[in-house]
């Protein structure tokens, strides 16, 4: 198990050179002056000289590559512009804002479509298996942005069930003392359950559009896998020895099914972590995402380096996980280490 | 037999709803089935022999259902049973085995936990006793280790041992009835004697009702008391085995027994008693260029495969190298000749062989080491890359084993058999290229107006024609056939092999006849050599090897062969 | 070989009468499915529908999608403004019409620039193996490390904000799942009876790749282009949206909806609603097509 765990470790490592390599890349070796991106639009040609020399600009690629790398491994991703911190410092205050929200999204996401493509599997061509398909083709149509402006026009515009997209918490409310980060658990173990229900209302919105968006592969995947684990032989020996439905679609089939699910999570949360962004826009969310895109307006050009590269890594973590966790449901791919 | 039936089955008829409408898979059929008694259904694919029992356990697809009759067990009346009740019936009082043992496993769970969950199912021990009842069981179906094996996943079972698996969870609750649908295809041919004489013993012991169903008349013959002989969807006879065997009644029986091949029987005898005697074969046109001197010479022959190792993971953690060695040897250091208008067969088990020995001397890979000589001129020394642009290639093809597999799907019959003469043949123009794809066509027995068809549309049999239209094309010396009937019925099965005679007798070729169906072998091949493990066991005239073997291991095979003549 | 489900047997399982060639036989099948199978034939008239707007659409609109008149601002729909007007006092009905042109170029340009790189790449990798299929492999893994919206923004903030640039970055962002299907195709492929038969039959590796192998492969390809013309679009969308790629006045439908988003929490909701529904008409349609050509194409696949 070990084993596998750590050639599972080793794998995601030219994984990591390469994103490190091509955010090297994205940034120096660009079309243009690399300079002057960092300095900003509104630099004067002194500054983006004083740029130059200060980032190391004018060596050689190696040599800033080196630095780069160097860099990275204390965690310097430069600072920004507008604000004057380091890129470092800002991304790490404000993931946490991100996570709470993406993982929210994908535990709603994944009760409802779970179920939803286990129940069309094993009822065919009724009610549910229609509108399963019809939920997986739909969802994967909506634009992810679109979904959350709908939300908003229908629960806080028209029915006023929703709070205003402004953020994590109302205005009246201060944050909890900070320990994960995550408002829901810290509220919970300051045992503030106003702040707590604060937080929830605020987070109800834009988990239910990023929920929306990444319930329809899951459904989707599921329900074919499912359809084609109950098909296989292993399950029709289980039927003739007599076993129960319960335990041929859950203990038999199921866990067979959820393979493929686990591989299309990899997929889910690449989908998820761009959705990420938009919707923070939207929902004006404090998280790493609304942080790039107000770079971006501005021009400020190492804050979005730091978040690609952010987002990257944590990217190769997750599938890190994943990889394991399959490893864990599937003795074939263990013993093959 | 004058006790009531253990499984009656009266009159039934099974339809299935599909895309075109309703099919009758099964019609009209009676069957019963005594107490203690082992009874054989056969048939070629599509005669519904599988779907019946199917029926009988109630596990038909959702598309299925019993349309009319009834099916009566124990004195249940299995159509109107309830769900609840069906699944007390299965796996305690019937249960069945089927084809493919690894894939009727659950992959991600251990082998004892499948039988514990049966066993727990059907309350057949205290919840503390299940796992040591498990192990029993798996001891009864004689697994080695059963302790051990009882923690391991079907992954790491051969294909013999997963079958033994299979037969435990269907045995574990002490049934009184095994269904048991094609339980060897596909295993070795002495891997499946182990396992029926399993079965076997296992259901006499006990005193059980064993239903065979199977496509393998030699099979039934051995091991069963009655046959039943179901053709689409019909049972056309009914008999003791003896009287089925020996005194057939149906026509259609009788054809399968011609059909069958088997010792003594010519491959004219194979063939349904009206056929028309074929019009006398037109001389064998010499050889083009003819040597003088066999055919073939294959020299040493040796083909080393790198063993797959996680070496380099073991090396970085300084573990020490594996004791086996680095590389496998598929082949090792064979050597045999084939003569011109000769039919070699070449037979071993799984894995000796055979198969890279054939795509070797096709030119299709390179030997690691040896000579192929072909015609006097070492083909062996050109690369297989470059070989197939050379003019040699046109004088070595091959028939391949699976019809479906070996023809492109998106190009039709005639695009198929006109591809080695569009890339390599003399003739130039549409036209003459089409007349010579319908000569061809006509040769092989194919119709002309399917040469348009796509693969989908044809039968098995006639993609295995369009297979050796394709192969002939070029007018080749060397004809390797590649298992070329294994997939098919056995009255298809009969007539190409009738084919592949008459071709080769009127256009002069030599066959290298690679099988592991040694009845085959005896009927259509001039020599046979023997493979095992990579090496050549014993060669010789086929009548001599087959019937006074000087090898073990060929005595071995032999004996492993159900033979279709009824012993009394 | 399963009975359950259609005992078929020896004799011939369709007995289809002679089809002159390939490609008729193909229509006709398509046929047969629309009529089958009304939500395909809705698709391919709504794709019929989105063609004619793209192709036509400046010329039939009855405002400049640019002019702005700054009086009729912020209009809801009226029988002169069927989908009201934006805060620039532009017809909004002319601009979702005209942004249909974009949006359709954009989508077709990168599917066929990621299929010519990432199906042949990965179809030769599959075919050949060995270093090509090391290499196309490297690079498909380098890429899916990314989150693909997040690496489809860094190219573009990157390379500036044009619409060459998001057709870049979308084709980029989809090559590994490209190289992965085709080399997949290809591999399941490469060992197939029917291969070594063209083998035996003289043909070149070359011809084997694209006259056998890859007439083989066009059907899956050509469902696979239709489900990512759809994400072409949501992915340019996006991008516009955050303010990457298309730039205002230009009309498109994400950067519309960027415009409207302010809005609609205030009430005007036609300003990001209907440029947001064309875009999931758009989308919805392209991957309807998608399943019913997959239909067509391999009926065995059915989901």
């Amino acid at each position: 198990m070990l084993m596998m765990f750590l050639k599972r470790m080793l794998m995601a490592v030219p994984s990591l050179i390469g994103v490190v390599i091509v955010t090297f890349l994205l940034t120096r070796a660009l079309p243009g002056d690399p300079a002057a991106y960092f300095a900003g639009p509104a630099a004067s040609q002194e500054a983006i000289e004083q740029i130059r020399v200060k980032l190391g600009l004018d060596k050689p690629l190696i040599v800033q590559f080196g630095n780069y790398v160097n860099d990275l491994a204390h965690g310097d991703l430069g600072n920004s512009l507008t604000t004057g911190q380091p890129v470092g410092k800002e991304i790490k205050s404000r993931l946490p804002a991100s996570a709470e929200l993406t993982l929210l999204g994908l535990i709603v996401s994944m009760l409802v479509a779970v179920p939803l493509g286990i129940l069309a599997a094993t009822r065919p061509g009724s009610l549910i298996d229609h509108a399963c398909r019809v939920i997986s083709t739909a969802g994967v149509s909506l634009p992810v942005f679109f979904t959350g402006l709908i939300l908003v026009y229908v629960f806080y515009y028209l029915l006023g069930w929703a709070p205003a997209p402004l953020g994590r918490l109302d205005v009246f409310f201060s944050p909890p003392p900070h320990v994960t980060g995550f408002y829901l658990v810290d509220s919970l173990i300051a045992g503030d359950g106003e702040v707590f229900f604060a937080s929830l209302k605020q987070l109800v919105l834009p988990a239910l559009t990023l929920g929306i968006f990444s319930l329809a592969p899951i459904a989707r995947m599921t329900r074919a896998s499912m359809l084609a684990v109950l098909g296989s032989d292993f399950v029709r020996t289980a039927r003739a020895s007599g076993l129960t439905p319960y335990t041929v679609i859950i203990t038999y089939a199921f866990r067979n099914a959820m393979l493929p699910v686990v591989t299309t999570l990899g997929m889910v949360f690449s989908f998820l972590l761009g959705a990420n962004v938009l919707v923070e826009k939207v929902f004006a969310w404090p998280g790493i995402g609304s942080y790039a895109v107000e770079a971006l307006i501005a021009s400020d050009f190492a804050p979005v380096q730091g978040f690609v590269l952010t987002m990257a890594i944590m990217y190769v973590l997750l599938n890190l996980i994943i990889d394991v966790l399959y490893g864990v449901i599937d003795p074939r791919v263990r013993m093959d280490a | 037999m004058t006790a009531l039936p253990l499984l009656d089955i009266r009159d039934l008829t099974v339809e299935f709803s599909t895309r075109r409408g309703t099919v009758r898979a099964v019609e009209h059929v009676d069957i019963a089935i005594a107490k203690g008694e082992t009874v054989g259904i056969v048939g070629e694919s599509g005669s519904g022999k599988s779907v019946t029992s199917y029926a009988a356990m109630r596990i038909l697809d959702r598309a299925g259902r019993i349309a009319d009759g009834s099916v009566t067990f124990t004195g249940i009346d299995v159509r109107q049973a309830s769900e609840s009740d069906m699944r007390a019936l299965r796996g305690r009082e019937m249960s069945m085995i089927f084809q493919n043992p690894r894939a009727a496993l659950n992959p991600i769970r251990k082998v004892g936990r499948q039988i514990v969950d049966v066993l727990r199912q059907h309350a057949q021990a205290d919840a503390s006793r299940l796992g040591e009842k498990a192990i029993e069981i798996l001891e009864q179906v004689r697994i080695a280790r059963p302790r051990e094996r009882y923690h391991a996943y079907p992954f790491e079972l051969s294909g013999g041992m997963c079958q033994r698996v299979v037969i435990a969870l269907a045995l574990a609750c002490r049934p009184q009835l095994l269904i048991a649908d094609e339980p060897t295809t596909g295993l070795d041919v002495t891997t499946q004697k182990t396992v029926m004489e399993l079965i076997v013993e296992l259901t006499r012991q006990r005193g059980m009702s064993t239903i065979l169903i199977t496509h393998d008349l030699g099979l039934a013959a051995t091991y069963c008391d009655r046959i039943v002989v179901m053709e689409k969807g019909r049972v056309v006879e009914s008999n003791v085995a003896k009287a089925v065997f020996t005194a057939p009644e149906h026509p259609y029986t009788r054809k399968l027994m011609r059909a069958t091949p088997r010792p003594g029987a010519s491959l004219r005898e194979l063939l349904p008693e009206d056929t028309a005697p074929p019009a006398a074969a037109p001389a064998a046109p010499n050889g083009n260029g003819s040597h003088g001197g066999p055919l073939l010479v294959v020299e040493k022959l040796v083909k080393e495969y790198p063993r797959k190792g996680n070496n380099a993971l073991g090396k970085l953690f300084g573990r020490s190298p594996p004791t086996e060695p680095e590389t496998f040897r598929a082949v090792d250091g064979i050597s045999f000749t084939i003569d011109r208008g000769e039919s070699v067969g070449l037979v071993g088990e799984s894995g000796c062989g055979k198969s890279t020995t054939s795509t070797m001397v096709m030119r299709l890979i390179d030997q690691t080491d040896g000579a192929i000589v072909f015609n006097g001129e070492d083909i062996g020394a050109i690369p297989a890359k470059q070989f197939a642009r050379l003019p040699q290639r046109k004088r070595i093809q091959m028939v391949f084993q699976d019809p479906t597999d070996s023809l492109n799907p998106r190009f039709t019959a005639a695009r198929a058999i006109a591809d080695p003469i569009l890339r390599l043949g003399d003739i130039k123009g549409r036209n003459a290229v089409r007349a010579r794809c319908e000569d061809l066509a006509r040769r092989v027995g194919l119709p002309i107006d399917l040469l348009d068809r796509f693969p989908h549309q044809l039968s098995g049999g006639q993609k295995a024609r369009v297979g050796i239209a394709r192969a002939i094309a070029l007018d080749p010396d060397l004809v390797i056939l590649d298992e070329p009937t294994a997939a098919l019925d056995v009255s298809v099965q009969a007539v190409v092999l009738n084919l592949l005679q008459e071709l080769k007798e009127s256009l002069g070729m030599s066959y290298l006849f690679v099988s592991h169906d040694l009845n085959v072998v005896r009927l259509l091949c001039d020599r046979v050599i023997v493979m095992q493990a990579g090496r050549i066991v014993e060669q010789g005239p086929t009548e001599q090897v087959l019937f006074a073997p000087a090898a073990d291991y060929t005595r071995e095979l032999l004996t492993a062969i159900p033979h279709p003549s009824f012993h009394a | 070989m399963s009975e359950l489900t259609l005992p078929n047997g020896g004799a011939p399982p369709e007995a289809a009468p002679r089809r002159s060639s390939g490609f008729m036989a193909t229509l006709r099948h398509a046929r047969y499915i629309i009529s089958d199978n009304p939500v395909t034939g809705f698709s391919f008239a709504l794709f019929t529908i989105i063609f004619i707007a793209a192709l036509f659409g400046p010329y039939i609109v009855p405002y400049d999608p640019l002019a702005s008149d700054t009086v009729a601002a912020l209009k809801g729909p009226s029988a002169a403004h069927w989908f009201g007007t934006d805060q620039l006092g532009r017809d909004v009905f002319s601009r979702v019409v005209v942004a249909t042109r974009l949006d359709f170029i954009i989508a077709i340009a990168s599917v066929a620039l990621v299929f010519l790189m990432g199906g042949l790449a990965g179809i030769a990798g599959g075919f050949f193996g060995g270093w090509t299929d090391r290499i196309v492999g490297r690079i498909a893994d380098t890429i899916m490390a990314f989150p693909l919206f997040v690496l489809a923004m860094g190219i573009v903030a990157a390379l500036g904000n044009t619409v060459q640039n998001i057709i870049i970055a979308t084709a980029i962002v989809n090559f590994p799942l490209y190289a992965r299907v085709a080399r997949a195709e290809a591999n399941v492929r490469r060992e197939a009876g029917f291969v070594l038969a063209a083998r035996l039959s003289g043909n070149s590796d070359m011809r084997i790749l694209l006259g056998h192998i890859l007439p083989n492969i066009m059907p899956i390809m050509v469902v696979q282009m239709s489900l990512t013309m759809g994400y072409a679009i949501l992915n340019a969308a996006g991008l516009s949206f955050i303010g990457l790629g298309v730039r205002p006045p230009t009309a498109e439908w994400g950067i519309m909806v960027a415009d409207g988003a302010a809005f609609m929490v205030s009430g005007e909701w036609w300003i990001a609603l209907f440029p947001g529904a064309a875009l999931m008409v758009a989308v919805f349609c392209f991957n309807l097509l998608g399943d019913g050509l997959r239909d067509i194409v391999d009926p065995q696949r059915r989901t």
